[in-house]
């Protein structure tokens, strides 16, 4: 009966929203763990392995490539998608994603309202603005994704590939890149996004 | 079995990224706003972290499940070419606050809109492939 009783109380604690600490240093944790296996740390690189399994290889060189090979990282992938249902469904925090104040409130002023509105609970996602039924969240979404996949190739990786792994083995390239985020990301949330959502 | 403990990883990873809030795109709103610490922390202390254990696997030799030694493929440096790229992607980042991990992690927490951020990405890279020649590198 004890035993049921820490078990619950266990699950109740792990489903409080993590501390940063405790959360970056279980994606070094991940990193140090797909490194032992022999792999690298890097997720945008199943999209390429998508484009190439449906066959686009015969437009561009550039996706030639033996898409079994790729199997273990969109085996990791597979994974994340089952770990983001798990944490959902029964670990789910007690109350929406805390953002600060002054975040909530400039929110407020472009007319995105936070938490309830748009959280559905959880608050990973402003659903007020993408959803299949508005045309624009159509667009952003498409969009906005098509700028990630693209500069993700383009650049070589994304925020796992570079920010963190690239990082943490000193890479120039990797660290000039990540400026490059936050001059595009800086430039979205203070200038374009204002206009887009206005 | 090899790739069951990938999936097996992945799981991990996506309960943190869950749990961490990383994949919240008010997260990254507001980070982008430099009203919280919280992602900040997140990244700084999984890249401090992250470079001493793969100092400590280089240092002493460690080989990995596969037989090999730790190391990095370094990229050419190539500034404008990492700019650009870089740009690009924050641009995208910033607008569907969410990179590739966390899209799919999302997609598993039931937000089905990913499907259609997915495919952008995937359409994306597809473009790239096809004007690879002419962008610098």
């Amino acid at each position: 009966m004890n035993l049921a009783v820490n078990a619950s109380s266990l699950v109740q604690f792990i489903s409080q929203p993590w501390h940063w600490a405790v959360s970056g240093a279980a994606i070094a944790l991940v990193l140090a763990l797909m490194t032992w296996m022999g792999r690298s740390f890097g997720v945008s690189t199943t999209f390429k392995a998508f484009c190439s399994a449906a066959g686009a290889g015969k437009v561009s060189d550039f996706f030639k490539m033996d898409v079994k090979e790729e199997f273990w990282r969109i085996a990791f992938v597979i994974g994340g998608l089952i770990g983001g249902y798990i944490a959902t469904h029964f670990l789910q925090s007690p109350e929406p994603v805390a953002i600060s104040p002054e975040t909530v409130d400039y929110l407020a002023t472009i007319g995105i309202n936070y938490p309830e509105a748009d959280a559905k609970g959880i608050g990973f996602v402003p659903t007020s603005l993408f959803n299949f039924e508005s045309l624009s969240g159509i667009l952003m979404a498409v969009g906005g994704g098509f700028l990630v996949g693209f500069g993700a190739r383009y650049g070589d990786g994304c925020t796992s590939g570079h920010a963190i792994s690239g990082l943490a083995h000193f890479q120039l390239p990797s660290l000039i890149t990540v400026i490059g985020f936050f001059i595009g990301g800086l430039a979205m949330t203070h200038f374009i996004f204002p206009f887009l959502v206005g | 079995m090899k790739n069951l403990s990938f999936l097996t990883v992945g799981v991990f990873f996506g309960i943190v990224m869950a749990k961490s809030e990383a994949v919240s795109w008010f997260r990254i709103h507001e980070m982008f706003r430099f009203e919280s610490f919280h992602m900040y922390g997140i990244i700084g202390t999984a890249v401090v972290l992250g470079a001493a254990s793969m100092w400590l696997m280089k240092k002493t030799k460690m080989t990995t499940l596969r037989g090999t030694l730790v190391g990095y493929n370094p990229m050419n440096l190539n500034i404008k070419r990492h700019l650009l790229a870089g740009t690009i992607f924050g641009l995208g980042w910033a607008l569907v606050g969410c990179c590739p991990g966390p899209m799919y992690v999302l997609l598993g927490s039931g937000y089905t809109i990913m499907l259609l951020i997915l495919a952008g990405a995937t359409l994306g890279t597809f473009t790239y492939g096809l004007v690879i020649k002419y962008l610098p590198h």
